[in-house]
């Protein structure tokens, strides 16, 4: 005996909205196609290269996906070129980024010797063969600089943070519009303010001089960080320290900024690494020196000035230098990085 | 009667902070305005440095094309004048903006809405990671890797487009062009200007996309519809601190364009000017009124960018993004 419901076929539930195989297969094929017709593309025509390889790519495939496409619809065509014109946009940008990471390893790692990290150019010229010299003085020098802009500049940027988030003072909007305004001024502009003042009443140039134009550009990094950082801390926490009669400096000190210890120090690293790099204000203000030194009151050696310096000689050797620099610079400036977001997933998971 | 015996006088409620807290709130304060302090500072510093130069020239000095100290012991025969550097920190900027938004706009929209959760992560991590490259190494691998590209570009180019006037190439010096500074800076303001995107694109309202949907849409009829109109204010002020950090850079730009005083539009030339690297330029060798007039230039740039800042923090503010 047969009921009605037996005799009709009971489709099985389908998910439309997962990715199925056929969807991966056509992208592979519409892209092998691309990549056919580009190849042919840039053998054929001047724009050769593998920059006119990927342009052509970048046209094609918008191309060929809407030819495909177009049967299905005009909206549908739509999103699948928008879609495409998005990878391609995509890939060119993240191209010249691997291009920049993988060409400073290539040419730095040649400058690279037993002893580049512990010898100076005290007594090497820049051109002089490559197994001698080394960063030594450079690594140094930019340690003293950002050391020194940090110990003026993180107090002052939670303070500022402070009075952003704790005090809401009557100027709290003022002050962080100024502090998003200050994130914007030129690193030159930084440094030809502390040359007009600093350099030109002490005479002439000095790592102290570097490192205050330093500060200027870490403040607003270290601000906005901390204060960002300081909005996490949950008001039920200070609520319940001014409930057992604690004072607002003393909340703010023994509650507040414990809470947030791993976040303070991310924002110090942020700024670091912000400004480890910068060369124009050192142009006009720690200048740069051959020899290893800790005397702040002196010109001293950085490493992006070193990299500046060796590149304007134009000497083959000055130049594998300079690359080797860019890859020292390159590696703390990431070291910093990993360093801040790993702190950073810390004081979220808590 | 009995009543008003029985319950307690109210007891009087103090909110005033005592003495400790009250240092604590001043101390803090004077803190928190430094950054004011600073900018002023800047401001001030610069235009006392530099005023004797603007009462020497005048508008001139923002207008002029021409950098000749003269005789460098008789200031009065010097003719000093910004024009074509600010023209072409506006031109190569200009560039980089026009290169950058799109690639910003089609990276936050890769990174938000076709990249599974994995490897969105992954990539707002290299975002941040490659907005801190240092600009030297930008600089130094746009000499060294993107020139030689831009220049083989530009060749054709100028054939194919020489009958728009700014492609056209007279001299046939291709080399270190505006249009190879842009699209460096173009590189370098990408992650910033992408980063304020995908922050705003993420906070879209997820109900009226899921409605999109509902509604047959297709992926891109939701983010054409709803994303793309909810990010504009917010993609427009990313943009313009894009412009205000393209407008400053110096080492980039002194590494990759020829610096000539001439005020010049065609962007395939190895001729053109940026503010901030005629400062580095002419620092190391210059005489003390020269000096004065690199400080007026640095004032200028400093207004400039403040004002392109300020803009851009009003309107990204107005989005509701706190950046």
């Amino acid at each position: 005996m047969t009921t009605i419901l037996d005799s009709l076929e009971v489709p099985t539930p389908r998910r439309p909205w997962n990715k199925k195989r056929q969807t991966f297969v056509r992208s592979a094929i519409l892209i092998c196609i691309s990549l056919v017709i580009s190849w042919v593309l840039s053998s054929t025509t001047e724009l050769g290269g593998v920059l006119g390889f990927y342009f052509g790519l970048a046209v094609c495939l918008p191309v060929v996906v809407l030819i495909e496409s177009i049967r299905h619809g005009r909206n549908v065509a739509i999103d699948r070129v928008a879609s495409s014109v998005i990878l391609a946009i995509f890939g060119a940008v993240v191209i010249p980024w691997i291009s920049i990471v993988t060409t400073v390893y290539q040419k730095g790692s040649k400058a690279f010797h037993s002893g580049y990290l512990t010898t100076d150019m005290r007594v090497t010229a820049s051109g002089d063969p490559l197994e001698f010299g080394g960063v030594l003085h450079a690594i140094v020098g930019t340690l003293i600089l950002v050391l020194i802009a940090s110990i003026i500049s993180v107090p002052l940027g939670i303070t500022a943070a402070i009075y952003v988030v704790e005090i809401k003072g009557r100027f709290a909007s003022t002050v962080r519009f100024f502090t998003q305004a200050m994130s914007g001024v030129p690193s030159i502009v930084a440094g030809l303010f502390i040359y007009s003042t600093i350099c030109v009443f002490f005479g002439g140039f000095s790592a102290w001089a570097g490192a205050l134009a330093y500060t200027i550009l870490m403040l607003p990094t270290v601000a906005r960080t901390s204060e960002e950082v300081l909005k996490l801390v949950p008001d039920e926490l200070r609520a319940a320290s001014y409930a057992l009669g604690a004072s607002q400096a003393r909340t703010v000190f023994q509650v507040v900024l414990p809470t947030i210890a791993t976040g303070l120090v991310t924002s110090a690293i942020l700024g670091i690494a912000r400004v480890a790099g910068e060369t124009a204000p050192l142009i006009l203000t720690a200048s740069y020196f051959v020899a290893t030194s800790r005397n702040v009151s002196e010109p001293i050696a950085s490493l992006p000035i070193y990299i500046f310096s060796s590149l304007g000689l134009g000497d083959a050797n000055a130049t594998t230098r300079a690359w080797g620099g860019s890859l020292v610079l390159l590696i703390v400036v990431f070291i910093l990085f990993s360093l801040a977001r790993g702190l950073s997933a810390r004081l979220s998971r808590k | 009667m009995i009543q008003d015996d029985l319950v307690p006088q109210h007891r009087k409620l103090v909110s005033s902070y005592t003495l400790v807290d009250r240092i604590f709130r001043r101390v803090i304060t004077t803190g928190g305005l430094f950054s004011l302090v600073i900018l002023g500072l800047i401001g001030a510093f610069l235009l006392y440095r530099g005023f004797e130069i603007f009462s020497d020239f005048g508008f001139s000095f923002i207008t002029g094309e021409v950098w000749n100290i003269g005789d460098p012991m008789d200031t009065s025969t010097a003719v000093l004048g910004i024009g074509a550097m600010l023209m072409g920190s506006v031109i190569t900027s200009v560039i980089a903006i026009l290169i950058a938004v799109p690639c910003a706009i089609a990276v936050a929209l890769f990174i938000e809405f076709y990249s599974p959760r994995k490897v969105r992560l992954i990539l707002t991590a290299v975002l941040d990671l490659v907005a801190a490259i240092p600009s030297v190494i930008f600089g130094i691998w746009g000499y060294a890797v993107l020139l030689p590209i831009i220049e083989d570009w530009s060749v054709p180019l100028e054939r194919w487009l020489d009958f728009i006037p700014i492609f056209s190439v007279p001299s046939g010096i291709f080399g270190r062009s505006p249009f190879l500074a842009g699209v460096l800076l173009a590189l370098m303001v990408i992650p910033i200007v992408t980063s304020v995107a995908r922050e705003v694109y993420s906070q879209a309202p997820r109900d009226l996309i899921d409605a999109s949907y509902a509604l047959g849409g297709t992926r891109w009829g939701a983010i054409r519809n709803v994303v793309i109109p909810f990010g504009r204010s917010g993609l427009v002020g990313g943009a313009m601190l894009g412009l205000g950090r393209a407008l400053g850079e110096t080492v980039a730009v002194y590494l990759t364009l020829n610096l000539v005083f001439d005020i010049n539009f065609r962007i395939l030339g190895s001729a053109g000017g940026n503010v901030a690297s005629l400062i580095a330029t002419k620092f190391g060798e210059a005489t003390e009124y020269e000096l004065k007039a690199l400080m007026a230039a640095g004032l200028v740039l400093f207004l400039v960018t403040l004002l392109v800042n300020f803009m851009a923090s009003i309107v990204v503010n107005r989005s509701g993004k706190i950046i």
